[in-house]
């Protein structure tokens, strides 16, 4: 243990200089927004930017942390999201009074017991059946028991959407949700990250990338269950409504919520990071032969590491969509909801907490801030266009100028790789001597 | 005798569509994983770059075609790949070669990649809008009905016009592919360089220059296949996400690194698809008086909805990644 003591003496402390010139020039942002913009915008804009933070924590976990590129972000987040909506809102008594829960109830137990079926088939070779066969035997199994589950789902998910439009919410505290959320999200990143960790990153981009859109069109499609894109709100918030306390209140309360929950996953992951496990995380994404020849199991560290980012997307996710009061799948888009993740964490700094909360809080201003910026060139090339070279411009101007922030992004991305690639607070690399 | 009809213009057909295309996406990828080591992810927008290109000449002059006797498109397609191949040598130059001359992880590079498929996507929906166009600006798409000379078929085989272009053109740049990597001086240090970069620099191959080939061939596949696609269809500058997953997924079915698995790879995906799509039930009706009365058939036996067709890719992608990460082809470990 005294040899430990000596080598992790680490650099002087030294005023963090940079850290207090970028958060002062954050703060002058955010004031020169609350002057232009009013409180209640202001508001709004910082509690979305909090819940980003949560999303971007979690990526800086698995990008940071661990060099793996999570590129489905958005799915994770409308997991969240169906949780918070699933256990806040109220419960719709047209479909537990009528016999459809029970109906449904049969059918996934159906469901069990096929899965069941299907993985003792996959174990017959044990009593002596030719693997060849018993994989034959699995497959054709696994078809025709999917095709009979799945026309009785139909079945039963068509009269529940005919008889009680969905089977609604559970009534619990929205709290809840966010929970459930964050097990939800982790629970499938498990699986993701069972199937693609062992693999090159690229794999993980690819798998995560599909995850995301599945997600998505399932949330989209189950009009049983979500009312697809119906939408659900209002969705009940874990703090006081605007309704009894005013906007601008109900919001800070919600913030402060918010930055309770930021603070209490920062310092969890402050001390984690410093802790013995950190080192070895860092370890493995920096040199992975040499960890596993220290006899670290590397697939499992990284496996955590997956599954904790997707729980911290997942309680983000469920903080901004209940945040919004309305749950629609459509509303979920690789944009807004992984690249604007992504942007804010490599901007800021992988790895890097502190660095992670800034790039969030930045981005999200620089974001929400380029709408009127992009009407407002756009209007400039307009007038000069027509004014000077007779051009016609199209009629769906505004959209399109939205589409610019597409681009915007892309090319932070790309300049951000370029000249900053560890970000604005880099991570802080202790050096020992 | 006309369930069977269905069942050709459901499955084969459109199977052999969607498998070509995917199968011309899938060599591009393949060719960028192969030489620069990067999942290139900004190769469907490269695709909609290029059918956009198109779509603009043929806005531009859309006489042309008729002087010809081919859709206007298909006239316009080698001066679009000839830009898009421009384009793409452009956004190596500018956005992949800085990162590589770093020496930086070949996920850093992926990351660029989804920097520049945002950008050219944000620049497609600035100048093209977000609602879908029609490639046949000045002429009308041509539908052949193919009857068949049986008593007891009464609806035709139906195939397009751009289909039987595409289904042309496919073969043709396969061959070409084949014949470029195995007799021509660059194919062959494209393949070397491919099994092993560092021995190709070091027996004194350019890998710049492989690097700059690589790309015009990409630029101009991703052309055809987008173009051909949105032929078939119509164009639509948001696609890009939804072609990603089984272009991937065809690449790493065939193998990576194998451009002919590629192509493999996306016929597997594609029929995958329309198979998955398709509904059963249609070509079990005939036979349902003989079947026992206690089985009924429901009306849909598809094994998914057309909504899930993004799961199908996604299935055969784990599946090859629990069961075979090499891909059919034996390609490489990554």
């Amino acid at each position: 243990m005294t040899t430990s003591k000596t080598t992790d003496r680490t650099a002087p402390r030294r005023l963090p200089l940079r850290e207090l010139i970028l958060f002062g020039a954050l703060f002058v942002a955010i004031l020169g927004v609350y002057a232009v913009m009013g409180p209640a915008y202001s508001t709004r804009m910082l509690v979305e930017a909090a819940c980003y933070a949560i999303i971007a924590l979690g990526l800086t976990i698995q990008w940071g942390y661990a060099g793996q590129f999570n590129a489905g972000v958005m799915g994770f987040v409308a997991l969240g999201g169906f949780c918070a909506m699933f256990f806040g809102i109220p419960v719709n008594e047209a479909f537990w009074d009528s016999q459809l829960p029970g109906e449904l109830g049969r059918v996934l137990l159906y469901l069990v017991g096929a899965v069941l079926l299907v993985w003792g088939a996959t174990k017959l070779d044990r009593l002596g059946v030719p693997k060849r066969l018993r994989t034959i035997i699995a497959v054709v199994l696994a078809v025709v028991l999917y095709l009979v589950v799945i026309s009785l789902l139909r079945e039963v998910t068509g009269e529940i959407r005919s008889q009680a439009g969905f089977i609604g919410g559970l009534g619990l505290p929205s709290w809840i949700g966010w929970i459930a959320g964050g097990a939800l999200a982790g629970f499938i990143g498990y699986y993701i990250g069972h199937i693609c960790l062992g693999l090159r990153s690229d794999y993980l981009a690819i798998a995560t990338l599909g995850i995301a859109e599945i997600i998505k069109a399932f949330l989209k499609n189950s009009d049983w269950l979500t009312r697809g894109t119906a939408t659900v709100s209002p969705l009940p918030w874990p703090t006081p409504g605007p309704s009894d306390l005013g906007f601008v209140l109900a919001r800070a309360v919600y913030l402060s919520l918010t930055a309770v929950v930021i603070a209490g996953i920062f310092f969890l992951l402050h001390r984690a990071y410093h802790a013995p496990w950190g080192r070895m995380i860092r370890a493995i994404r920096d040199n992975e032969v040499s960890s596993a020849a220290m006899g670290k199991d590397i697939n499992k560290r990284r496996l955590e590491i997956f599954v904790f980012g997707c729980i911290l997307m997942g309680i983000g996710g469920a903080a901004l969509t209940n945040f919004n009061s309305i749950f629609d799948p459509q509303g979920y888009l690789p944009l807004n909801h992984t690249f604007l993740v992504l942007v804010m964490v490599i901007l800021g700094g992988p790895g890097n907490n502190l660095g992670t909360i800034f790039g969030a809080v930045l981005v999200y201003i620089i974001w929400i801030m380029s709408e009127p910026l992009a009407l407002f060139l756009m209007n400039i090339a307009v007038y000069i266009g027509e004014g000077w070279f007779g051009w016609e411009p199209p009629s769906n101007i505004s959209s399109r100028a939205l589409q610019a922030r597409v681009f915007v992004i892309g090319l932070l991305i790309s300049l951000v790789l370029r000249y900053a690639p560890r970000g604005l607070m880099p991570e802080k690399v202790p050096h020992h001597h | 005798m006309n369930e069977l009809v269905f069942f050709i213009n459901n499955v084969v057909v459109a199977g052999s569509v969607t498998g070509s295309i995917y199968a011309m996406g899938a060599i591009g990828v393949t060719l960028v994983f192969s030489i620069m080591r990067f999942a290139h992810f900004a190769h469907a927008d490269m695709m909609t770059l290029g059918a956009f290109v198109v779509l603009l000449l043929s806005l531009a002059f859309p006489g042309a075609g008729s002087v010809v006797g081919l859709p206007t498109a298909i006239v316009m397609l080698p001066i679009a790949m000839v830009v898009t191949a421009a384009v793409a040598v452009g956004i190596d130059k500018a956005f992949y070669k800085p990162l590589r001359s770093h020496g930086v992880k070949p996920i850093v590079i992926v990351i660029g990649s989804l920097g520049v498929t945002l950008m050219l996507q944000g620049l497609l929906r600035l100048f093209a809008g977000t609602s879908p166009q029609n490639m046949y600006v000045a002429e009308r798409k041509e539908i052949y009905r193919l009857e068949l000379p049986f008593e007891a078929v009464t609806r035709p085989v139906i195939v397009t016009e751009p289909q039987v272009i595409l289904f042309i053109l496919v073969v043709a740049a396969v061959v070409g592919l084949h014949l470029f990597l195995n007799k021509t001086r660059t194919g062959k240090a494209m393949r070397a360089m491919s099994d092993n970069p560092d021995l190709a620099r070091a027996s004194g191959i350019n890998t710049n220059h492989i690097v700059s080939v690589t790309w015009i061939i990409v630029g101009g596949l991703a052309t055809m296949a987008g173009t051909l696609l949105s032929m078939d269809v119509t164009f639509k500058p948001d696609l890009s996400f939804f072609l990603l997953l089984p272009i991937f997924a065809a690449a790493i079915v065939g193998g990576v690194g194998h451009p002919y698995g590629a192509i493999a790879g996306g016929f597997v995906v594609g029929f995958a698809e329309t198979l998955a799509v398709f509904n059963w039930a249609v070509l079990l009706r005939p036979f349902q008086e003989r079947l026992p009365d206690w089985l009924e058939l429901p009306n849909n036996l598809a094994f998914v909805g057309t909504e899930y067709k993004i799961v199908v890719p996604f299935f055969i992608l784990v599946a090859i990644l629990v069961w075979r990460p090499t891909g059919i082809f034996k390609g490489k470990v990554i």
